[in-house]
């Protein structure tokens, strides 16, 4: 199996999309002659043409918009933002549009927005951002937030082939970071099934994304100690794996939730009241929350190492809930 | 100086035979513009029945402007109206009944009672249903546009928008997406010189909105949005230039909105003499005393057209008023689509 960046993970679902359906086409700014502002479409244009890899003028609106009326005419459009942050541009669009169109006017809008979110490495307030919980908020839309080359690419072609409006969160700290194997072949993995990232007993710590990493860090340090954790990637936040994280804290008795978003209002407190709700019973300590702080993502390193969640924050949520 | 074109009124039935209208389709146009004015006034009258739950808006005085424009389009164009182009909907061929079902929130409208109004479009009619969000559905009418482009179709879209809306970045962006790729794309401004209780003057600086279209890169056009000749010309001439590859044009069509914003709001800040000079101009008077100077319109004709409008008229109040309330145990289906969903001739 051939060993691919997360960020080639990305290009290679696109790509093997486009190749096999003539409607997938690409819109954003700089895709076309530049790649993408990270690459993930290099190289696209000279195989697919100007009119399925579309430089797009500014204007997010624009993009998400056209691609909405594109796919109620029957194409499986996939916008690029260049930085997560930006889709608040095209908010109404995904909101206000796409989300409701299937339930009003029973018309499906099978769209993906892509957008590179996340911080850790001095974007500032404005290129880090991790706006997965406000869409998942929205009844209508879909948010996939893979962690691995491999739930790259199998959730990017799940998405393009899903017949809703998906956010696809493509954590730019992985990009080149993580490598890892990936099958050669097209393959799907469904949304809303969590993947077992490791096995164990005694703590269940649910993440995604970037998470994943920092969380198993964690994981394995408290080990040490003889602290198992289970530790469970989403993958997809809506729909998200209700079942896997209750299942896994029937077994452990004991959880803690993991995300770089802000606190208040996070996908965090969803997860947290759904366990509360629906597994009482079987808890020895109440669910913890290991989040950013409520602030915007600051610039300069030392405050950003301060705001997203790092190992040593999460080896003390979990040495706490342990010792609870 | 203004900068768009003015569009010259339509004489004779010799210009309207070139313009593709034959005394036949002529006729059809009337009906239309009556049906839709049919169906906005019976509207009423179920409100105040009670029977509308919510708010209900009309387009009274933009029969023209509606009709005019659908009329040019292609079986295979489509459009985005808005709340004031009942016109387009009729002319694409939508059942009275089932817009009277729509505005009572019964099972049977469009939306099946998921939303109310105009909010509602036949998607095999070439319609995507309108949010309220405006002008939203301009960047989703440009998107159609470039889905044909991309699959090198001879169609076009049409989207609609409020001199009002007009000022939103939606409209700034639609255009220029469009104009910069010269997409197969109509943008229709319905000016009622109102919105809401806002005049033109506190909604744009320039002398008219269709002078925006320079600066878009494509042509942009006044037309009297009373004459439903001339617009229809205006429409046709456009839509058939960007079928051809000639890129958008945006169509300005000028009328008074002869009713309030909504049912509730009396248009206390419109002029009275504004109203009274534009009802001098009403469309439906307007077409029909051209029918009779111009295309031998007889009384019995007439007489015989009215008729059969009240019936499909009342026929439709008694269909929609049968149609049974949604079912509350439904309130939660179809928020997300099925694979089946994407069974439809567009996404083949
Ligand atoms: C984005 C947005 N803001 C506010 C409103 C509330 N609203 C509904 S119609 C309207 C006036 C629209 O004026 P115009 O665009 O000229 O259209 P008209 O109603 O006159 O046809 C307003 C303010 C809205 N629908 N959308
Ligand atoms: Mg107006």
């Amino acid at each position: 199996m051939p060993v691919m960046s997360y960020l080639q993970a990305i290009s290679d679902g696109l790509r093997v999309e486009m190749r096999r359906d003539k409607r997938v086409y690409v819109i954003g700014q700089d895709v076309g002659v530049y790649g993408g502002a990270f690459k993930v479409t290099q190289g696209f244009q000279d195989e697919f043409g100007p009119w399925r890899v579309i430089d797009a003028p500014l204007a997010e609106t624009a993009i998400v918009g056209s691609c909405t009326g594109a796919a109620i005419m029957g194409m499986r459009p996939v916008a690029e933002m260049q930085f997560a942050d930006f889709v608040s541009c095209a908010w109404d669009h995904l909101v206000t549009v796409a989300a409701k169109q299937r339930y009003r006017a029973g018309t499906p809008v099978p769209i993906v927005v892509r957008c590179p979110s996340g911080g850790g490495f001095s974007g500032g307030p404005f290129h880090s951002q991790n706006p997965e919980s406000s869409f998942a908020h929205i009844p209508g839309l879909k948010v996939v937030c893979p962690a691995t080359p491999a739930d790259a690419k199998g959730l990017l072609i799940s998405s393009i082939e899903d017949p809703n409006p998906v956010l696809y969160m493509e954590h730019k700290h992985l990009y080149r970071r993580i490598k890892d194997e990936v099958p050669e072949e097209r393959y799907t993995i469904p949304l809303g099934e969590a993947r077992i990232h490791r096995e164990g007993d005694d703590i269940t710590l649910v993440t995604w994304g970037a998470m994943v990493y920092t969380a198993d860090e964690a994981a394995t340090q408290v080990e040490a100690e003889g602290i198992s954790v289970e530790l469970i990637d989403l993958r997809t936040v809506a729909p998200w794996d209700k079942q896997a994280v209750l299942k896994s804290v029937e077994k452990t008795s004991k959880a803690l939730v993991l995300h770089e978003d802000t606190r208040t209002g996070g996908f965090g407190a969803e997860i947290v009241a759904t366990i509360t709700e629906e597994a009482f019973e079987s808890l020895d300590a109440p669910v913890k929350r290991v989040t950013a702080p409520d602030a915007p993502v600051p610039f300069s390193p030392p405050l950003e190492k301060a705001f997203i969640p790092q190992v040593e924050d999460v080896v003390a949520g979990l040495k706490d809930l342990a010792a609870y | 100086m203004a900068i768009a074109r003015e569009a010259e009124p339509v004489g004779s039935l010799k210009e309207v035979r070139e313009a593709g209208l034959d005394r036949e389709d002529l006729l059809t146009v009337y009906r239309n513009m009556l049906v839709t004015r049919g169906v906005e006034e019976r509207g009423h009258i179920l409100y105040r029945q009670g029977k509308i739950p919510g708010s209900f808006y009309t387009g009274r005085g933009n029969e023209a402007g509606s009709v005019g424009v659908a009329t040019a389009m292609g079986p295979n164009d489509v459009g985005t109206p808005l709340h004031r182009d009942m016109g387009v909907h009729i002319t694409r061929g939508v059942e009275p009944w089932r817009i009277f079902a729509q505005y009572m929130g019964r099972a049977d409208g469009p939306t099946k009672g998921r939303d109310g109004n105009v909010h509602m479009a036949d998607g095999r009619l070439g319609l995507i249903a309108m949010v309220s969000h405006l002008p939203a559905m301009l960047p989703v009418a440009v998107g159609c546009a470039l889905a044909f482009r991309i699959r090198e179709e001879k169609r076009v879209a049409v989207g609609w928008f409020g001199e009002g809306a007009s000022a939103r970045g939606d409209c700034h962006e639609a255009m220029t997406l469009a104009g910069t790729r010269r997409l197969p794309m109509v943008f229709v401004c319905d000016n009622n010189q109102w919105a809401y209780s806002t005049p033109t003057h506190l909604e744009y600086a320039s002398e008219t909105v269709a002078d925006r279209a320079q600066a878009y890169g494509f042509e942009g056009v006044v037309v009297d949005g009373t004459d439903v000749l001339a617009v229809y010309r205006e429409a046709r001439r456009a839509i058939e230039k960007a079928r051809e590859g000639g890129g958008p044009t945006l169509i300005e069509c000028l009328t008074l909105r002869m009713e309030g914003h909504a049912v509730h709001d009396d248009a206390f800040y419109v002029p009275k003499e504004m109203f009274e000079e534009w009802a001098k101009r009403d469309p439906i008077e307007r077409f029909r005393s051209w029918l009779k100077d111009n295309a031998d319109l007889t009384d019995e004709e007439e007489d015989e057209i009215a008729l059969e409008i009240k019936k499909i008229m009342n026929d439709a109040m008694k269909r929609a008023d049968d149609s049974p309330l949604p079912d509350p145990s439904t309130v939660t289906e179809g928020v997300y689509a099925t694979p089946e969903d994407l069974d439809t001739p567009h996404h083949k």
